[in-house]
């Protein structure tokens, strides 16, 4: 089965003043896998996924989706390619009803562009809703605002925001933070189901989580990757120990 | 969502229209002028709306889209007498000119920065009123002739100077505008300016040109003042640069403010209100502002939405 690069950056940097958060990353992701990137606080995770996603324009380097060059792209043209980003932080609109918060993803996917949108058809738009919100399980909370839910039901319809954009490429910041054992496990199971359509890029602290999902897991510290493989292989790693335990010598 | 909401927030829009048009028959005269009045004020305090309660965008310049709006039909009616219809085009065309090109610079800022550049913008606009004077007549103004402010249909003449032709124009205006607020807000786009004013970056991230659905609101919301403006000239004859003064855009936000922000009737009930308010206020003591800012502080500190928000909040929530 030959694999399909989805995503690949060549060289991609991001400088805040003399730090390097990204530093010359060559990173390649393949069509329809599920992907992990772990690595100590402050690895550059989070910035490496903004340049992928457009929330960051990179100080250098370049980015390629489906062979096309987005280095360039804003980031409401890269969801339009369908890269789509859910936040870490959980960024719903609170003041809205669940309805209202899914379709706003939907409406953007089924419509092109501002005067598109005037001549959507709301019914096509409700039918996505309810698909999204009855994946994540939140279907008799719909016409709650999203203030009032759980935390961990917001992280969901987070996720039913991303899943109504129909995206190529999902890519997760610490989806199961804070979340309960059960609706970890919820939540995994959800995410296995979505890869069937999507790329997943996870980057998840919790390592249980990565070792169930992640077919291969990719490891940064100080801005830079320092392995990627197979989850057996990444466990068995020094670099990985060194970067994470500080023992990795020593037994190496 | 359901088809009966929609249902009920038609009807409730038409018969507020509906009962403005029958209050005509009962209101003395006085009243009457004062209603018609309202109206187009009202029209303005909509357009205002569209922009600080649907979008989220906090101007202190809209009295230059209402003034631009007012010369532009006003200037053309005094020195070349172009027909109504032509004059209230201008004023529409000057006002969408005026918002389009303002809005490029603009809204690369936002927040506080937003509130100053419309500010200064708006200064500058009051100042310029002023400096042509020779043909805007500054502050002293101008008053248009009856006879360059009726409307010919067919052969037949329609006077702005008459009462009942005054007070419908003024309801007309004042339906498309409300009417077209109802209609925008509850569309896609709506839904969108209101998703940018909850959350604007992540409104981007969700594949949205935040840049240029901030500009549509800017152009109609100018464009909606700009009518009332060219509507202010025609129904009441006079041109002024009062009207491009802070004054008429703080009326604008306080309008909006006391009759809640983002809900589609809000405007109306707000200029309703302040409009009276002066007015009886004025009866009694000269100082009748000092009456106004008090009552104001008491509405923001009770109801901090506004009537019509407090309203919604409590026991409307279908409200838009």
């Amino acid at each position: 089965m030959a694999a399909v690069t989805l995503l690949e950056t060549r060289a991609v940097a991001k400088h805040f003043g003399g730090l390097a958060a990204v530093d010359a990353v060559d990173f390649r992701l393949n069509e329809g896998e599920i992907r992990a990137i772990i690595g100590p606080n402050g690895a550059g995770k989070t910035t490496l996924v903004s340049l992928i996603s457009g929330r960051l324009a990179p100080s250098s380097g370049s980015i390629t989706f489906e062979g096309e060059d987005i280095t360039r792209l804003k980031s409401y043209q890269r969801v339009g390619r369908g890269i789509v980003y859910t936040f870490q932080v959980t960024s719903i609109y609170r003041n809205l009803s669940c309805y209202e918060n899914v379709a706003l993803a939907a409406q953007r996917s089924l419509a092109r562009g501002l005067v598109g949108s005037l001549f959507g058809s709301e019914r096509a738009v409700a039918e996505r809703v309810e698909a999204a919100i009855h994946r994540v399980n939140l279907t008799d909370r719909l016409d709650l605002p999203a203030g009032e839910l759980a935390y961990g039901h917001q992280r969901l319809l987070e996720v039913a925001m991303g899943l109504a954009l129909d995206p190529k490429l999902l890519i997760l910041d610490e989806p199961t933070q804070g979340l309960s054992q059960g609706e970890t496990v919820f939540f995994c199971a959800l995410i296995r189901e979505l890869a069937k359509s999507a790329t997943i890029l996870l980057i998840e602290h919790n390592m249980s989580v990565v070792l169930e999902l992640a077919e291969r897991i990719t490891v940064m510290d100080r801005g830079a990757i320092i392995a990627e493989g197979a989850p057996d292989e990444i466990e068995r790693n020094s670099a990985v120990q060194r970067a994470y335990l500080g023992t990795g010598d020593a037994e190496a | 969502m359901t088809a009966g909401k929609t249902g009920r927030i038609i009807v409730l829009h038409l018969a507020v229209i509906a009962a403005l048009f029958a209050a005509q028959y009962f209101l003395p005269a006085y009243h009457h002028g004062n209603v018609a009045r309202i109206l187009v004020l009202a029209s303005f305090a909509v357009g205002y709306n569209l922009l600080l309660g649907y979008t989220g965008l906090l101007s202190l310049g809209h009295a230059m889209f209402f003034a631009a709006g007012m010369y532009g039909a006003g200037l053309p009616l005094y020195y070349f007498d172009i027909g109504v219809i032509p004059a209230f085009g201008l004023g529409l065309l000057a006002s969408l000119a005026l918002a389009f090109c303002f809005g490029l610079l603009a809204l690369r800022t936002s927040g506080v920065a937003f509130l100053i550049v419309t500010l200064m913008f708006a200064q500058a606009f009051f100042l310029a009123t002023l400096y042509f004077n020779e043909i805007t007549l500054g502050d002293q103004g101008f008053v248009l002739s009856e006879q360059a402010r009726t409307l010919n249909l067919g052969g037949v003449g329609f006077s702005f100077a008459d009462p009942t032709v005054k007070y419908n124009a003024a309801l007309l205006l004042f339906a498309c505008c409300m009417l077209g607020c109802l209609a925008l807000v509850r569309s896609p786009i709506g839904r969108v300016w209101m998703a940018i004013r909850e959350n604007e970056p992540r409104t981007r991230m969700l594949g949205y040109d935040s840049y240029r659905y901030k500009l549509l609101a800017l152009v109609l919301s100018g464009v909606m003042s700009g009518a009332a403006g060219a509507g202010y000239a025609l129904l009441f004859a006079y041109v002024g640069s009062t009207f491009a003064s802070i004054q008429y855009s703080i009326f604008a936000l306080l309008w909006a403010l006391l009759g809640g922000v983002g809900t589609v009737l809000g405007p109306l009930v707000g200029a309703g209100l302040m409009f009276y308010l002066v007015d009886i206020a004025g009866d009694f003591t000269s100082s009748y502002l000092l009456v106004v800012g008090v009552v104001l502080v008491v509405l923001i500190l009770w109801y901090p939405k506004g009537l019509l928000g407090s309203l919604r909040e409590r026991w409307l929530p279908w409200l838009p």
